[in-house]
């Protein structure tokens, strides 16, 4: 390969857990910054995105932002990763799903404990909200998922070498967990 | 070795008449996945994981008979990816939060989906409504994580004697009913020590009391497949 | 255990449970009872019932969830249940529907404030050649037209009961197209009880093996040899007639036991004898409910001729009796073994086999299980003989079938053809022409084309239970295979895992396709899906339930990729529609 394998990573409706796990591979890290090059991520605080090999996408879809950036990640990555529980089947933020969005709102801003100025936030500004938490698979191809809360470090190793190498990830048994 | 056999896989297994293909196979040591069957309770069949190949047609093997010189497969492609797609059907109607859920570990739900190798799925997850019972001091009802194998419909009716659960409704409506005048669990007579509450396989059926006292790394499933701790 | 009130005596429960055996098998006879008692059933009285038969009250509860004509929140005075079946509504049910609900203030699936009425859709209920067709309060009104509607919004409206409705309402037509020895056959009570008792019993079952009779439900399995090896079983014997004749598009035992009922339970009384039973039960579907007094007077005329009750036929030997029972709005209860839960008071689930119920029926006693038509035609054979059957039809399936044609023909109604005609010939009698095809033996059968069409009516070749649904080149092909997957979706039981979830995906799967937002993936997902289904569920239903998609996605996949949005990927959900602002109202 004439360049190293480019990579981004998002999150969406996520905690950044995934993210952090992704920080676990510790040293491991060094050996990666060798054979990669980080585009757009909040590891690098890079806004935009450019082509990619490989796109690490943590959390499900909450709201319009979560589903334009996703499209713009799948349209500009060759390989697309759901990376965590979120993103593979809505995970935490998806406990929502069993509520109405304005159930969840009033709760939140209006009737729940300890708020002081009830009120629903309404600038402009703020991405519009999904009636419910989607998996990332419901809009759009995903390659590959790895599940977690946050999936192992060393899963996540495990995944990229396979990946750069050009070979078909498979995760060994004992790193698949859903918790 | 005089006594009937057939062949798993094409591997000898000796049984008794009127044992089931899982039966036999329990005893010989060889895993079927499955998630209705216990081997303390009359076959369920309705999970369908334990299908294996028998006369050429799929059959549960929990419920079908073993038939002497019979050449049943279970572990084919074929029956591993129906099993796993079972497995994805299993949590896309449901609402297995792992990463909330106390039972997370030690979930046998969760283990054979991990022996199946279920990363995802391909099907729309269906984030059903269901109620949840805390009506109880020390048990909750979560009917979020309820797969209707009726293990404690079972249980609760022929060890504990008290005839406590049913399945009500049909189709994806289906939910788990409580045997008691006011249908919740708190007036059920429900206690710690039912045999009910220990087979859920999931963790429908939980004590309040012990959640995340075992620390990750030495739960159940932790460090062993389901299959090499199968009940 | 007991807590609150009841809300009326009970004694209503004790009197009826008393007449019915007093035992689990009361459950659906009081249960109906109760349901028009009270337009529902409140959890007091489903204690009192629980308590009366010494049933766990989370079994009632359960039996209750499960039918659609039962239901454990108040419906309205006025109980309105549309069929939804594909044929109805291509007969423009869903315009008569939208037009009542319109007239009578109430939406489909709701009961209106005042509780007066209230309107829901339920599968088929058996008039496709005269439909769109409704029950009121479990009574059948077909060929709703809009002035039928309109008089019965005014009925409504005046609050006017039932029983006083004009009775023309409530007339069914017979429809009989074209008879066969079936059809235009007539048995004189007894006649064929008394040859059978000259011939005895082994002369009976020899006569019956040469006819080569088949069970007519479907299965297609010789009646003999499950009369023999029932006759053969230990224990206490059972007759039971499968009257639910719930496939959509099947009406033909409609007909048969308003204008046979003689003939039915004659071949039930027949069965009994040469099992040595000496109960039998009809299961009626609960559409059917408006031939319940005509069935229980030909029933009581039988036991006024001593072709019922003790000593039959003067014989000291031989006493049998038959109790209808009436089902509550489950397709599920075709099943013959879950038809026998059902008789017996338990949710309608089918069994695992096996054993069968020739060995294990009905309280696990050796029981014979057939279809109407099947104990009709064995009578027939027992009066004239095997050849009465083998005359007609082919090697592998003698005599004649009754079938239910529907849809874009011009004749509606039932035919008798001998088995081994052409589809063509038998499409050609019905008036169907320039068709996009037919779907043979319901939803659970199979799409045929027209390049198919010179194929025949046989168990080995086109096999039905009796549904021949007619579509013509104008329909949609994939709105048809819509209405057939949530009718699965609908009727399954939810016992196990692919047909519960399975059925409700592939629904959801081909409603999206129906939208034009479908892709490619939702192809391969409904394929194997369907092979899921079909190779691993617990019975019939499930196993059959992906057969219209995945025998039209076999025969004319240029339908649905005509529909696709895309060869590549379309989401499962609509991000623009779900998306809402917070504060702000839209």
């Amino acid at each position: 390969m004439s360049r190293r394998v480019r990579i981004a990573t998002t999150s969406l409706a996520g905690c950044f857990g995934c993210h952090t796990s992704f920080l676990d591979m510790d040293e491991r890290l060094l050996r990666l910054a060798g054979q990669v090059e980080l585009d757009r991520s909040p590891l690098t605080d890079r806004k935009q995105i450019r082509h990619c090999d490989i796109g690490l996408i943590e959390g499900g879809l909450c709201n319009s932002e979560n589903i334009e950036l996703l499209r713009r990640f799948r349209a500009c990555c060759t390989t697309l990763v759901a990376l965590g529980a979120c993103a593979v089947n809505g995970g935490i933020p998806a406990l929502r799903n069993r509520y109405t969005l304005e159930e969840c709102l009033r709760e939140a801003y209006l009737e729940g404990a300890g708020i002081e100025n009830p009120q629903i936030p309404d600038d402009p500004e703020l991405p519009r909200l999904l009636e419910n938490i989607h998996p990332i698979h419901e809009l759009v191809t995903v390659d590959y998922s790895l599940p977690g809360c946050p999936p192992p470090a060393d899963a996540i190793w495990a995944l990229l070498q396979d990946l750069i190498a050009g070979r078909e990830p498979v995760p060994p048994l004992e790193l698949i967990r859903y918790d | 070795m005089n006594g009937p056999t057939f062949t798993i896989d094409g591997r000898s297994v000796p049984f008794t008449e009127g044992q089931s293909i899982i039966q036999a196979a329990r005893e010989a040591g060889i895993y079927i996945p499955h998630l209705c069957y216990h081997p303390e309770f009359r076959p369920h069949g309705s999970c369908r994981l334990c299908v294996v190949e028998a006369g050429g047609r799929s059959v549960p093997a929990c419920s079908t008979p073993a038939v002497a010189g019979q050449q049943v497969r279970n572990r084919t492609e074929r029956l591993d990816r129906m099993r796993r797609t079972l497995v994805e059907l299993l949590f896309v109607e449901g609402n297995h939060f792992c990463p909330a859920c106390p039972k997370s570990g030690n979930c046998k739900l969760q283990a054979v989906g991990y022996w199946l190798r279920m990363l995802d799925t391909p099907f729309p997850y269906l984030f059903p409504r269901r109620e949840l019972d805390a009506s109880h001091h020390d048990v909750l009802l979560d009917r979020d994580r309820c797969i209707f194998c009726e293990l404690c419909v079972r249980a609760s009716r022929e060890v504990d004697r008290k005839n406590l659960f049913a399945i009500g409704g049909k189709g994806t409506r289906c939910r788990l009913l409580v045997n008691s005048p006011d249908g919740r669990l708190g007036s059920s007579g429900l206690s710690l020590g039912d045999r009910a509450l220990q087979v859920c396989p999931t963790g429908a059926l939980l004590p309040r009391k012990g959640a995340f006292h075992v620390p990750v790394g030495r739960r159940l499933y932790d460090g062993r497949s389901i299959a090499e701790s199968d009940e | 255990m007991m807590q609150g009130a009841a809300p009326v005596g009970e004694s209503w429960i004790t009197g009826l449970a008393a007449t019915c055996g007093g035992d689990a098998t009361a459950l659906l006879p009081i249960l109906h009872e109760a349901q028009e008692r009270f337009a529902y059933i409140p959890r007091a009285v489903m204690q009192q019932i629980a308590r009366t038969l010494s049933l766990p009250l989370a079994q009632v509860e359960a039996v209750v969830e499960f039918y659609h004509f039962f239901s454990s929140q108040p419906r309205g005075r006025y109980d309105i249940f549309f069929s939804s079946c594909v044929i109805d509504r291509l007969r423009g049910g869903d315009e008569s529907a939208r037009l009542l609900c319109e007239r009578l203030r109430v939406t489909p699936g709701g009961s209106r404030a005042d509780g007066v009425v209230s309107v829901r859709h339920t599968s088929c209920t058996g008039m496709c050649d005269q439909g769109p067709a409704l029950l009121v309060n479990g009574h059948a009104i077909a060929g709703l037209d809009r002035e039928r509607s309109e008089q019965m919004a005014s009925l409504i409206e005046r609050r006017i009961p039932l029983r006083e409705w004009p009775r023309g309402l409530f007339r069914i037509a017979g429809n009989i197209r074209r008879s066969g020895p079936l059809l235009s056959g007539e048995i004189p009570p007894g006649a064929a009880l008394q040859r059978a008792l000259s011939l005895g019993r082994k002369g009976l079952l020899e006569r019956l093996e040469r006819s080569g009779l088949r069970g007519r439900g479907g299965a297609g399995f010789p009646t003999a040899l499950k009369w023999r090896a029932c006759r053969e079983a230990p224990g206490e014997h059972y007759v039971v007639c499968n009257a639910d004749e719930g496939e959509p598009g099947t009406f033909k035992d409609r007909e048969l036991l308003r204008r046979h009922a003689h003939a039915v339970f004659e071949g039930m009384t027949l069965a009994a004898w040469v099992i040595g039973a000496r109960r039998g039960f009809l299961y009626l579907r609960g559409e059917y409910r408006f031939l319940l007094q005509h069935l229980e007077q030909v029933l009581a005329e039988r036991r006024g001729m001593g072709l019922l009750g003790e000593r039959i036929g003067g014989g000291r030997d031989f006493g049998f009796d038959i109790t209808i029972r009436l089902g509550a709005g489950a397709y599920i209860c075709g099943e013959e073994s879950a038809l026998l839960e059902s008789l017996q008071g338990n949710l309608p689930r089918p069994r695992n086999r096996p054993p069968y119920p020739v060995t294990h029926g009905l309280f696990g006693q050796p029981t014979v299980v057939n279809n109407v038509e099947s104990f009709a035609a064995a009578a027939h054979i027992a009066l004239n003989g095997d050849r009465w059957l083998t005359a007609r039809g082919t090697e592998h399936s003698r005599g004649s079938k009754l079938l239910s044609i529907s849809g874009d023909c011009a004749r509606p109604g039932i035919y008798e053809f001998a088995f081994g005609t052409p589809l063509e010939e038998i499409l050609d009698a019905c008036g169907a022409r320039d068709l996009l095809g037919v779907q043979m033996g319901g939803p659970s059968g199979n799409w045929i084309t027209p390049a198919e069409f010179q194929r025949s009516l046989a168990f080995e070749d086109l096999s039905s239970a009796g549904a021949l649904m007619v579509f013509g080149r104008e329909r949609d092909l994939l709105e048809i295979v819509h209405g057939f997957s949530r009718f699965f979706a609908h009727e399954s039981c939810g016992f196990c895992t692919p047909c519960r979830v399975g059925t409700g995906l592939q629904a959801r799967l081909v409603e999206k396709l129906c939208l034009g937002r479908g892709c490619d993936r939702d192809l391969e997902r409904l394929r194997s899906l369907g092979e899921l289904m079909s190779a691993t569920s617990h019975c019939g239903l499930g196993q059959s339930a992906p057969n219209p998609v995945l025998t039209t996605l076999a025969a004319e996949p240029q339908r649905y990729r005509k529909r696709l949005n895309s060869t590549a990927f379309t989401p499962d959900f609509q991000p623009l529609r779900e998306l809402r602002s917070c504060g702000r109202r839209e």
